[in-house]
């Protein structure tokens, strides 16, 4: 499983420090950006054309990403498709389990997310749980007609019955080995990193 | 950060903390059919109220239960305290209802303090005696962060009884700590001796602190509290230091103005300032809400070996 962030999100870490990568190296700078290219094709083929849809990021990488997503729709098929976050915290079914973890942003658009298509955007899929609280934070905020999911990575061990639409990559992995994703928005750099474990 | 018991305790980050996670509360909920999140489903908060006190009490019961949790009301008035028991009886009677957070106020300051040695869950100081109330100044500190932008570099004039208030001590601190510059103005019969040794400018004289305030919070003049005259007549402390419409004028544009409540109209605040749209009064009051939450929230949803916050940290999810 991950390591918590020692860090908060938005600072910028130097290469070498932290958050560096250090690991075996799954995705490239260029590997991500055309992973994000095809997954943006990927959702103009699925929802033929992207029409009334919302990208929501689970923050914080999600975000990045389903900012970078409707940039990419935006070039390809030049449609204004709005990004914005969603935070799932307060839906976490694990909250005193853990170490305790800040609040991210939630930024619907304003119109809302009824009889919207909604893409949830996430950085790693592993357990499921955090996309069934993302659920139950949805539907708190509307009822979209349809919630479909893009996730860069999906490293597999599902704990409930979640499956993603859009798969970057999917990363074979063991359960003591941590997922990293760095992204330029909050890491100085583009890279998806595997370490820990026997592998 | 296991307990809120003062805001000399608390540390810039933390308070930020709160503060920012305040701001998310109230965007989570706000325009919501049902404002309510499941967060602290099964988690029991208990209201143990030594004074009266129906705006606080609320404010935490509301924030509870907008995080779902289950909420017990203990009035002290109405208890067996009336009858005798002492403050560990009761202590001891929470723990074994299983309490997660005690939400204490009482007359003695330092109780709050003393239950935080019987009880395995979280206290949270809803106000004891002239000691502190951390969340009125937190929730103070929110609305000045709503209203001007930021804390840090204004300059925050406290008017009044600050010798029998918590809420002026708890302020100074938190304040300072967030890098406001403090000011008490007050007869010097209501200023505590210890004054001269906290982070704040002194003055004695209303008139000359208007024209640089960002912020002016009015205090209540707590007749409860005084068993002796601190100042000839009611009619001459309006005069010398009620903020009038007269005074008003003479803030600058921007200026707030802030009380805690419950106001003595006509004394320490003219009816018309209170009900200007300079007063941040009734905002106080939903903000204190937001506040509260974000407290019970930091409080009862870490892990009891950790007290270290961390960020957000995506890849910590699971």
């Amino acid at each position: 499983m991950a390591e918590p962030a020692q860090k908060p999100p938005k600072s910028s870490t130097p290469p070498g420090a932290d958050r560096s990568g250090a690991g075996k190296h799954i995705l490239t700078d260029a590997d991500i950006n055309r992973v994000v290219n095809r997954i943006a094709h990927q959702i103009l083929e699925k929802t033929k054309g992207a029409e009334n849809t919302v990208l929501l990021g689970i923050p914080t990488r999600g975000v990045a990403l389903a900012g970078r997503l409707a940039a990419r729709l935006k070039d390809f098929a030049d449609i204004s498709v709005p990004a914005g976050a969603l935070d799932i915290t307060l839906y976490r079914d694990d909250l005193h389990m853990k170490a305790l973890r800040a609040l991210g942003p939630t930024d619907v658009p304003p119109e809302g997310i009824d009889g919207q298509r909604v893409i949830l955007v996430d950085d790693v899929l592993y357990s499921g749980r955090t996309i069934r609280a993302a659920l139950n934070a949805l539907y708190d905020i509307g009822r979209p007609s349809q919630v479909q999911l893009a996730v860069l990575v999906d490293r597999g061990h599902r704990e409930l019955p979640i499956r993603p639409d859009y798969v970057g990559k999917n990363i074979p992995t063991a359960r003591e080995e941590s997922v990293r994703v760095l992204l330029r928005e909050y890491d100085d750099l583009d890279a998806v990193t595997l370490s820990g474990g026997d592998a | 950060m296991k307990h809120l018991l003062t805001c000399q305790a608390l540390s810039r980050d933390d308070a930020e903390l709160i503060l920012d996670s305040a701001q998310q509360m109230a965007e989570a909920v706000r325009g919501r059919e049902v404002p309510k999140l499941p967060t602290l489903r099964g988690r029991t908060v208990v209201n143990l109220f030594f004074e009266d006190s129906t705006r606080t009490r609320t404010s935490f019961e509301t924030a509870a239960k907008r995080l779902s949790a289950d909420v017990v009301n203990f009035a002290a008035k109405s208890s067996s305290l009336s009858k005798g028991e002492s403050l560990r009886d009761t202590a001891l009677t929470l723990q074994a209802m299983g309490a997660d957070a005690v939400v204490v106020r009482h007359g003695a300051s330092g109780a709050p303090q003393q239950l935080t040695r019987w009880l395995d869950g979280a206290v949270l100081n809803a106000g004891d005696g002239t000691h502190a109330h951390p969340t009125q100044a937190l929730l103070d500190a929110f609305t000045i962060r709503q209203r001007l932008g930021e804390v840090e570099g204004k300059t925050v004039t406290i008017v009044g009884d600050i010798l029998h208030s918590r809420v002026a001590r708890s302020n100074v601190w938190l304040l300072s700590t967030l890098g406001a510059r403090v000011r008490l103005v007050a007869p010097p019969t209501l200023l505590p001796v210890a004054a001269q040794k906290w982070p704040v400018d002194i003055s004695y004289d209303l008139d000359s602190a208007l024209s640089d305030t960002d912020a002016i919070m009015m205090l209540r003049v707590q007749h409860e509290r005084m068993r002796d005259s601190f100042f000839p007549s009611v009619r001459e402390y309006a005069r010398m230091y009620g903020l009038t419409a007269a005074r008003e004028a003479r803030l600058p544009g921007h200026a707030i103005v802030m009380h805690p409540g419950p106001m003595n109209r006509g004394m320490e605040i003219a009816s018309s300032v209170a009900d200007s749209p300079r007063s941040t009064i009734t905002e106080q009051v939903t903000n204190g809400v937001w506040v509260r939450m974000a407290v019970l929230y930091l409080l009862l949803t870490s892990d009891s070996t950790s007290n270290t916050l961390h960020g957000t940290g995506t890849e910590a999810r699971s």
